[in-house]
């Protein structure tokens, strides 16, 4: 109530409310419109503020505002230690939530010079391609939710609530999971999870059969995406674009083939690439991952080993609860580890894995503390995002919606 | 060879004097260089055909808080032919810091050193269009230097009053 | 099966108007979701064929606030959006109701940092809390009950001689 008292008690825009009686269609046809496309809309993704200006219903330029989610994830990790972290980058890509922090957990990893067991990386590969599956299906539905086709949305949400049970069963929780631990995970998967897994999957792919025949017959959503929002190959380089929308125009670069991290360099799958680089061709990416995924699904499901799911490493790892409380070096290494942290050496390193939505990098630098000194979280949308500005250009305000949509930004992890 | 020991020849033989320091931890290549040798040497690394490190992946900085030279910018750099990602990094000692931008180089550093910008006050000259990223435009401090507190300070962040 | 099932001769019933309106009121409360990150996604999956948020009413989830009588703020509030929020819920018209999701809005939940509400009674006035990070979707529809129920024991005379926020001045 503040505002608005302050709003008609302020004489210059008193003035100008009042003076400003004769708008004439000169005004609309010689001067420009700008527009808030504000932080609450229903089909921004997010808390996305974007500024539009138009002439008349073209867009001639656009500027995006972030901010409006911005937690202060990198202030906070440095006072507190590497363990304390894990939870908060579950809430970083918030669709699909395993794979932060496998990406995280292999950051540290790689500082500390950890090496996990063989099964607790399958268990990491089985997770993060089913979150890639359980992300692909919100980006989905979502995108033609805004598009227009409402079915789209329920359809792949109960596709999405499958996965979740199964996350129930292994981690304890639908979806913030925190799942992983520095030297493996929390805790092993029992067989009854790998025969949901395998069920699931023969329910997935003619649920994706069905989906397409909903979509791509149908005239006005191939009509609303072809041909819009075309990102030519050097500018998605040089803007930074990653992810889909780096390989839907064109460039074949995915984490997992280029420095294969965990045991992708044993399983064989494609890599599916678009050279139109449209909206059209970066939907379809997002459908020929989820078929990749699956591929890959069921292969870690027939290889993978027995062993153990935590690496054996006393001062740097936790030992198992059921230790600390029987035995003396258990639960004094544990002590150590939970209030003086582990200590990497002095040094910084960059790791990345792909994400769903592009390559999420961890920089960290350590001071041999328990603590980081500094750590930097390259999110994937945030370089899509840039690329907003440069595809907008010339589009009709409805085209502006499709491509936000087929960029697929989060804005947990463009705002960190 | 294999690639760092190629880049390490390329690179010394036109940049040797500017280069303060070079680093290998857990095999990541790392060059320290003088601050105001950066754009060119970003130049170099692009255009090279036998480098071409064509996409910039990461602007950020860091602030050790009691060494004479406070800031320290770090740049990773990515080559496709390669396949090899590259460490830059340049060190800041006057005060209020400032260092030349790369974005006329590499257009994808625009947003990254707009944050750098409002999360630590490094002000990068030649930058077209330096604005806060994440706080509002209004506010003051610049949040991840060590001497901001976590928790903020507060009043500097102003709140709707709950009129009931 | 309704009323119709228990009717033994011809319809006539009494009751107060009091009841009729609080029963339409809340039998058929329109929630405007305010979604701003992680609790978000849980909301549309307390919409999804799942656990269907349909059958108690809220069929239309509005995103207008103009046409809404439920606000439910899932996600973190920071004091960048906050002013964003309180102006929303000023353009709802009365009676209605909020819901503070989750962690985050309760208390500000794990982030103790510089940018974060701690809490969005700061601002807003909230009628049921939820618990959970994020609270699971039969934890949301437990919070909706609630609302209902709330709104059950209100009388129809205590939402009159309230003017909309905005119209205060103007009519002045």
């Amino acid at each position: 109530m503040d505002r608005i008292s302050q709003i008609y008690n302020d004489e210059k825009l008193l003035k100008k409310l009042h003076d400003d009686r004769d708008i004439t269609i000169e005004d609309v046809l010689e001067n420009e419109m700008v527009i808030n496309m504000g932080p609450q809309h229903p089909a921004t993704h997010g808390v996305l503020r974007l500024v539009l200006r138009l002439d008349g219903e073209t867009v001639t330029g656009i500027v995006p505002e972030l901010g409006y989610l911005h937690r202060g994830y990198e202030k906070m990790a440095e006072n507190m230690s590497y363990i304390e972290f894990i939870p908060h980058t579950d809430r970083l890509d918030y669709t699909g939530t395993m794979c932060n922090n496998v990406g995280y957990v292999l950051a540290v990893e790689k500082l500390a010079g950890i090496e996990a067991p063989k099964r607790a990386q399958y268990i990491r590969m089985i997770v993060s391609e089913l979150s890639r599956i359980a992300a692909h299906m919100v980006a989905i539905g979502t995108y033609a939710m805004d598009v227009g086709a409402v079915t789209m949305v329920m359809w792949t949400f109960r596709e999405r609530e499958k996965i979740n049970s199964i996350f129930d069963r292994i981690a304890g929780a639908r979806f913030t999971t925190s799942y992983t631990r520095i030297g493996g995970v929390a805790s092993d998967i029992d067989d009854q999870s790998i025969s949901e897994i395998a069920k699931f999957l023969s329910e997935l792919e003619p649920a994706l059969v069905e989906m397409d025949k909903l979509l791509l017959s149908n005239r006005i959503f191939i009509d609303r995406l072809e041909g819009i929002g075309i990102l030519p190959k050097e500018d998605a380089i040089a803007l930074g674009v990653t992810g889909p929308n780096l390989r839907a125009s064109g460039v074949e670069y995915d984490v997992r083939r280029a420095k294969p991290y965990l045991f992708y360099n044993e399983i064989d799958f494609k890599i599916p690439t678009f050279t139109q680089g449209d909206c059209l061709a970066r939907y379809f990416q997002r459908g020929d991952e989820v078929r990749e995924s699956i591929k890959i699904l069921r292969q870690c499901l027939d290889k993978i080993p027995n062993g153990e799911v935590i690496a054996n490493s006393p001062k740097k790892v936790l030992p198992h609860k059921t230790e600390i409380y029987s035995k003396m070096e258990e639960l004094i290494h544990d002590f150590m580890i939970i209030n003086f942290g582990i200590n990497p050496p002095v040094g910084d390193t960059f790791f990345s894995v792909e994400n769903p939505k592009g390559e999420l990098g961890f920089y960290i630098v350590s001071n041999g503390s328990g603590q980081p000194w500094k750590l930097k979280i390259h999110s994937p949308s945030f370089c899509n995002l840039q690329a907003l500005s440069q595809l907008c250009k010339g589009a009709m305000v409805s085209d502006v919606i499709a491509i936000i949509g087929s960029l697929d930004p989060v804005m947990g992890e463009a705002d960190k | 060879m294999n690639t760092k020991e190629l880049i390490i020849e390329k690179v010394k033989e036109k940049f040797g004097e500017s280069i303060e320091e070079i680093s290998d931890f857990r095999d990541d290549l790392c060059f320290t260089i003088k601050r105001d040798q950066i754009v060119t040497f970003g130049k170099f690394l692009k255009e090279d055909p036998d480098l071409q490190f064509i996409m910039c992946k990461d602007v950020t900085a860091i602030d050790w808080a009691t060494r004479k030279n406070r800031f320290t910018t770090v740049y990773h750099i990515y080559s496709f032919k390669l396949n090899y990602t590259l460490r830059l990094k340049s060190n800041i000692d006057d005060d209020p810091p400032t260092i030349e931008s790369v974005s006329p180089v590499w257009p994808s550093a625009n947003w990254y050193e707009r944050e750098t910008w409002d999360m630590y006050g490094i002000k990068f000259i030649n930058h077209p269009d330096l604005r806060r990223m994440y706080m509002p435009e209004g506010f003051e401090h610049h949040p991840l230097r060590k001497d901001f507190p976590v928790l903020g300070i507060p009043g500097s962040l102003p709140l709707p009053r709950k009129a009931d | 099966m309704g009323l119709e099932a228990v009717l033994q001769k011809d319809g006539f019933f009494t009751t107060t108007i009091d009841a009729i309106v609080a029963w339409s009121r809340r039998s058929s409360v329109w929630p405007m979701p305010m979604g701003i990150s992680c609790c978000a996604i849980e909301m549309i999956a307390a919409a999804d064929p799942k656990y269907d948020i349909a059958r108690f009413g809220s069929e239309v989830m509005r995103f207008s606030p103009r046409q809404s009588d439920l606000m439910i703020v899932a996600g973190t509030v920071t004091y960048k959006m906050a002013q964003v929020v309180r102006r929303i819920y000023d353009q709802m018209p009365e009676p209605k109701w909020v819901i503070a999701m989750g962690a985050c809005t309760s208390s500000g939940g794990m982030y103790r940092s510089y940018s974060v509400v701690q809490g969005i009674d700061q601002f807003l006035p909230v009628d049921v809390y939820t618990a959970g990070c994020p609270p699971r979707p039969e934890n949301l529809l437990n919070a909706l009950m609630t609302i209902q129920e709330k709104i059950g024991k209100t009388k129809a005379r205590d939402f009159q001689n309230r003017s909309l926020a905005e119209l205060e001045h103007s009519q002045n």
